[in-house]
């Protein structure tokens, strides 16, 4: 008994028009060569000018793809079924539109051009490529850098920042000497020198509902290494809108996650999250810290789909988020599903336009705090006349340890609802914390408590630093 | 070969490729070969499966050619040609199309300049893949036999 080798109707003319046929191999290699042998005009159709099987030949035994199995090592008893299935593939004449490469850039993208899955046609994909990163920081950084270096033609970079000392533990983009610069000119200086044959076109704005259309529509696909929820649906929405993939990443404290949201493959951000948390409840890397080389591993994963996306190789991210803890050294899988009812990308979409992101997630609708600020200044100078006012410590003790203010009561915010005992109600308070976000949060908590003479320190111990004590350490 | 075409089956793939702009639409055309013509029967639009650059390239997978072969089949016909949309691109093919295809089937071209389907033409890879050559289309009304 042979193995039964099911022809596909294009190729039937050259086997006398039968749509099967029985050939005697031990493998998918000598089945392939006894047929093209026996049937020699089969050859040329099946096998490229170099002998190998041609990409759009796909060769299935008993329903599994040899791709899956050994290749043409993939062994066929008697009594299996083969199937050649075409994939059909083609296209307008761009091929012949895509960039050249000049000598100094085939000699730069060597060790790409001999990967068959790049080649010289990938490399010329790669230098047409536009790609967008909005924001150059942790995640932007080791992006931009990669997508660099891999020769992708045009990086749009949107970012309005200053490079700040704090930022170099991570941000390896910027370096010691652009401290202070724009995040944009540092960038593109590094950029530049990295591969000079590099567009990079900067954006020094912050991304908003005006803009967004207008700056995403100009580029194939956008990397999200945005570090706010606001800045991060709105990246999603214009995306979902313009029909372009967004390369998502996120990152916190040892934690990160992945994905590629491309409406028209898979689900959306919104899919994922519907909607965004309260606010407060996620604390920024700023309040919550996060490992530097964290922001490395997850912005080189987007730098990674970002080209296997230009390149069309590979599985993509779409439908899948990786999420990667840093301490356990662990990648997890989860499968995301696109939402029909999302309100975006879903069969009846009720979000059609860019929307308010700031009212959306809730920010700007805080509680004013008018009168219950205290600057580092006054307060030097009311608790030198009162000794008896009580300054409170809210933050974290390994934050303490760095730097404290003398005489201050450390509560961390998260012991202070069931400390409130150890606390004198008439006594005035301040409380302060590192740049003045939680220290309100601990007033609220207080003045709800009924402690009526409570103030915050405006700018936390990071003002006292600068304004009233230059001994104390910054962080 | 002839490929004869109905009106309603021509309409249908301008629709989809002004539908589908700026990105390529792609489809398989299952029918007969009836005294020396391939005859269209049905259409199965197919999604397009390139995520880099669907504006100028266009693939139809082996999983979904095989879903469409296998339906094709139950109704006793095969897969005689494959349409694609060249947006903003007059309907000959590319070089890359001629790397790329298989002999026999019609290779049916849409242009879609601007959003509006232009002309259609139909192509066939000559047997030593040298060239396409272009194969004649009858449009016609198919008459319904009552049996």
């Amino acid at each position: 008994m042979a193995v039964t080798v099911l022809i596909p109707t294009p190729l039937r003319p050259f086997v006398g028009g039968r749509d099967a046929v029985q050939v005697e191999a031990g493998s998918i290699g000598e089945l392939l060569d006894r047929l093209s042998g026996e049937h020699t005009a089969l050859r040329q159709h099946l096998f490229a000018d170099d002998g190998r099987l041609r990409s759009f030949v796909n060769v299935y035994v008993n329903d599994r793809d040899i791709r899956q199995l050994s290749q043409q090592q993939t062994p066929v008893r008697p009594g299996d079924t083969v199937s050649i299935i075409p994939s059909i593939a083609g296209g307008t004449a761009v091929a012949e539109a895509l960039p050249k490469l000049s000598h100094e850039e085939i000699l730069r993208y060597s060790r790409h051009l001999i990967l068959p899955d790049v080649g010289l046609e990938g490399q010329r994909k790669l230098k047409a490529a536009r790609v967008l990163l909005v924001g150059a920081g942790g995640l932007g950084s080791p992006a931009a850098l990669y997508l660099a270096a891999a020769g992708v033609g045009t990086i749009g970079l949107v970012d309005f920042d200053v490079v700040d000392k704090t930022n170099l533990q991570r941000q390896i983009i910027h370096g010691t000497s652009t401290v202070g610069q724009p995040k944009l000119e540092s960038a593109t200086e590094r950029i530049r020198d990295l591969n000079p044959n590099v567009r990079v076109e900067p954006f020094e704005t912050r991304l908003t509902s005006g803009n967004a259309l207008d700056i995403i529509r100009e580029f194939d696909i956008v990397a999200d290494g945005t570090d706010n929820f606001p800045t991060r649906y709105l990246v999603n929405d214009a995306c979902v809108l313009l029909g372009k993939p967004n390369v998502y990443g996120s990152i916190f404290r040892f934690e990160g996650q992945a994905s590629v949201f491309y409406a028209a493959h898979g689900p959306c951000y919104r899919c994922l999250y519907s909607e965004p948390p309260p606010p407060g409840l996620v604390p920024s890397c700023a309040e919550g810290g996060v490992l530097g080389v964290l922001p490395g591993i997850i912005g080189s994963i987007q730098a990674l789909e970002t080209i296997k996306l230009i390149l069309g190789t590979g599985d993509p991210l779409i439908g899948r988020l990786v999420l990667f803890d840093a301490l356990k050294l662990q990648f997890r899988e989860l499968k995301l599903e696109k939402d029909p009812d999302c309100p975006l990308c879903g069969r009846h979409p009720s979000v059609t336009e860019l929307i308010d992101y700031e009212a959306f997630c809730g920010i700007g609708s805080e509680p004013s705090y008018d009168g219950a600020e205290i600057t580092a200044q006054e307060l030097k100078g009311e608790w030198d006349r009162n000794p008896d006012l009580l300054v409170i410590d809210v933050r974290e003790p390994h934050e303490y340890e760095i730097a404290h203010i003398d005489g201050a009561l450390l509560i961390p915010l998260g012991q202070l609802p069931d400390r409130l005992g150890e606390l004198d109600g008439h006594r005035e308070v301040v409380t302060h914390c590192h740049h003045g976000a939680r220290s309100l949060k601990a007033l609220e908590i207080l003045k709800a408590a009924g402690f009526s003479k409570v103030r915050s320190l405006r700018g936390g111990i990071d003002a006292w630093a600068v304004n009233v004590d230059p001994s104390l350490p910054r962080y | 070969m002839t490929l004869a075409l109905e009106h309603r089956q021509v309409n249908a793939i301008r629709q989809h490729g002004e539908a589908d702009y700026p990105a390529e639409a792609c489809g398989l055309i299952g029918g007969t070969v009836e005294d020396g013509r391939k005859v269209a029967v049905l259409l199965v639009p197919l999604v397009n499966r390139r995520t880099d650059s669907a504006r100028n390239r266009y693939l139809i997978d082996p999983e979904s050619f095989r879903r469409a072969q296998e339906k094709l089949d139950r109704d006793g016909l095969q897969v005689i040609g494959v349409y694609h949309s060249h947006p903003d691109h007059p309907p000959t093919p590319s070089a890359f199309d001629r790397e790329h295809a298989w002999p026999w089937l019609s290779y049916l071209i849409l242009g879609v300049a601007r959003g509006r389907a232009g002309e259609i033409k139909s192509w066939t890879l000559s047997q030593d893949r040298a060239a396409f050559a272009e194969e004649p289309i009858t449009i016609e009304e198919r008459k319904v036999v009552w049996q």
